[in-house]
């Protein structure tokens, strides 16, 4: 599959690789990392020698280093680190697609891995957020002393406006959760597998941030992931099908804040416009093309934003598009069919990113039809990044 | 105990000013384009000739929050956060206090007051401006 851009098709994902998914992994996070690119390794059928590189996000607690050194690599040609929470995911699949495509690097993986319930927990005020000397922690002076100092509250000041300014309901937003839910239930690695919700249970779920209830949360939770990058070539000589890397954009819009792009005329998430009309251009391809999507899922407001700014849908339109099924499994586009991240475990988005390769393989516990083009998406209300994995 | 700011100097001004009993809003002693937050550069002529305006402490919801889970240092359950259209053309979140969680409205009329938290901290905070008509 090759698109438009000079990096589409030139590098693939060949490897996936987790740890479970659990409230508390009993284990450094930096083990939890190990353990996941050794999975992601083995599963493709290369040896930890061949890795020359590594990347993992910004806010990752296990450097670039102490992986290799765990793993006992002798050397690293290509590490980055890419900022911007959530936001980071699909990114550090892009960074490692350019280094594959330009030749600095070979096989580069990328990891994630955390004990994000068990130590520290994103759902609490972090005052370590607010104190940071840099930049980010200068624009949360405007909000964190306010009283507005948690993930929910800054998406839930979104969604209010959302919901006023297009007549959407907490039942739209709702809607979301029930599709995840559906789909974490026939999966054996989500930590909500054998359990699903209905609409009624988000509407008696308790209030967390006006108007986001409980289940329009993600949850807390420990694992990791690790992704293995390679070039198409070589992975014809490996153990799984390549998910061919179509297009990998990052994006971040005008006056751009962390969760807190307020000062906009019109606030919403452009940010992710940007991306999606890079992915459109790198692949060739347009939203009538995708069969599925898994769209980051941290708050449910913002997946129907996400799926207004990608294209699937016009603004004001995706609490129409959501109802009658439509993001369920055998609907018109299924979403989240690993059960996402309210679902199956908050490994920031990297989890989404393997399930997209299992659709492209075929190995979901969801196989959607003719999935030959997935696109996932990272964190939203920062800036983010997105990818078009394809069949090769 | 309540979360402190990060201060540096394109922002001192503006905590000076609650100290003061002033909101001040950060415009550009060039061009005089306000904005908000504030910043070192002007985004519409790019002189870093920074000074500020005191706003008349006026504005209108635009949007809310009521944050009931979890727990904030220094605040209160539940807290209403507004994010505020300030009549003097910039947006600004604060804390809006005086007013129930079930009467908070987009477009609701709202007033500055300041909340000293100590010697060296002043917060903005907003409450139901006597205009507001609902």
């Amino acid at each position: 599959m090759s698109g438009v851009s000079g990096l589409s098709g030139k590098a693939a994902i060949v490897g996936i690789g987790a740890t479970e998914f659990s409230k508390e992994s009993g284990r450094s996070e930096l083990q939890l990392s190990v353990e996941a690119v050794r999975a992601a390794i083995a599963d493709c059928g290369l040896s930890v020698s061949d890795i020359d590189g590594l990347t993992t996000f910004t806010m990752d607690t296990s450097s670039e280093i102490a992986v290799a050194r765990e793993l006992g690599l002798p050397e690293l040609k290509f590490f980055c680190r890419i900022n911007y929470g959530g936001g980071a995911a699909c990114a550090t699949v892009q960074q490692a697609a350019m280094a594959v495509a330009t030749g600095v690097a070979d096989v580069v993986v990328c990891y994630r891995g955390f004990n994000e319930r068990s130590e520290s927990r994103f759902g609490q005020v972090s005052i370590a957020a607010a104190t940071q000397v840099n930049t980010n922690g200068l624009d949360n002076a405007w909000t964190y002393p306010m009283g507005l100092g948690t993930p929910a509250a800054t998406v839930a000041m979104q969604a209010r406006r959302y919901m006023h300014e297009y007549g959407a309901t907490s039942e739209d937003f709702g809607r979301v959760a029930v599709a995840d839910r559906r789909h974490a239930a026939t999966n054996p690695n989500a930590f909500f597998y054998g359990k699903p919700i209905t609409l009624e249970d988000h509407q008696a779920s308790r209030m967390i941030a006006d108007p986001l209830h409980l289940l329009d949360c993600c949850q807390e939770s420990d694992g990791a992931v690790a992704l293995v990058v390679t070039s198409p070539e070589r992975a014809k000589d490996l153990a799984q099908e390549p998910a061919v890397i179509t297009a990998a954009a990052q994006g971040s819009g005008r006056d751009q804040f962390v969760m807190t792009s307020y000062y906009r005329d019109d606030i919403g998430i452009p940010e992710m416009g940007v991306v999606g009309r890079e992915l459109w251009r790198q692949s060739g391809l347009t939203p009538t093309d995708i069969p599925m999507a898994i769209l980051y899922d941290h708050f449910t407001p913002y997946v129907l934003m996400q799926l207004e700014e990608l294209g699937f849908c016009g603004r004001g339109e995706a609490p129409d598009f959501v109802k009658d099924g439509a993001i369920e499994i055998g609907g018109r586009l299924p979403l989240n069919t690993h059960g996402g991240q309210l679902g199956e475990a908050y490994i920031h988005g990297m989890n989404g990113i393997a399930e997209g390769v299992r659709q492209i393989r075929g190995t979901s516990v969801n196989p959607v039809d003719d999935a030959h083009h997935v696109v996932v998406t990272a964190g939203t209300g920062v800036p983010t990044s997105g990818l078009v994995l394809s069949a090769s | 105990m309540a979360i402190r700011p990060m201060v540096n100097r394109d922002s001192r001004f503006f905590w000076d000013g609650t100290q003061a009993g002033e909101l001040r809003i950060p415009k550009c002693n060039a061009c005089g384009a306000k904005r908000f937050p504030p910043g070192p550069a002007c985004q519409e002529c790019d002189a870093y000739d920074r000074g500020y305006e005191v706003a008349a402490g006026t504005g209108t919801v635009f949007s809310y929050v009521v944050h009931r889970h979890p727990p904030v240092p220094g605040k209160e359950l539940p807290i209403l956060i507004a994010l505020i259209d300030v009549d003097e053309g910039v947006r600004m979140v604060g804390e809006v206090v005086g007013v129930a969680d079930d009467e908070i409205e987009i477009g609701m009329r709202l007033r500055v007051d300041f909340n000293t938290i100590d010697d060296e901290l002043t917060l903005p905070v907003w409450r139901r401006a006597e205009e507001d008509a609902r």
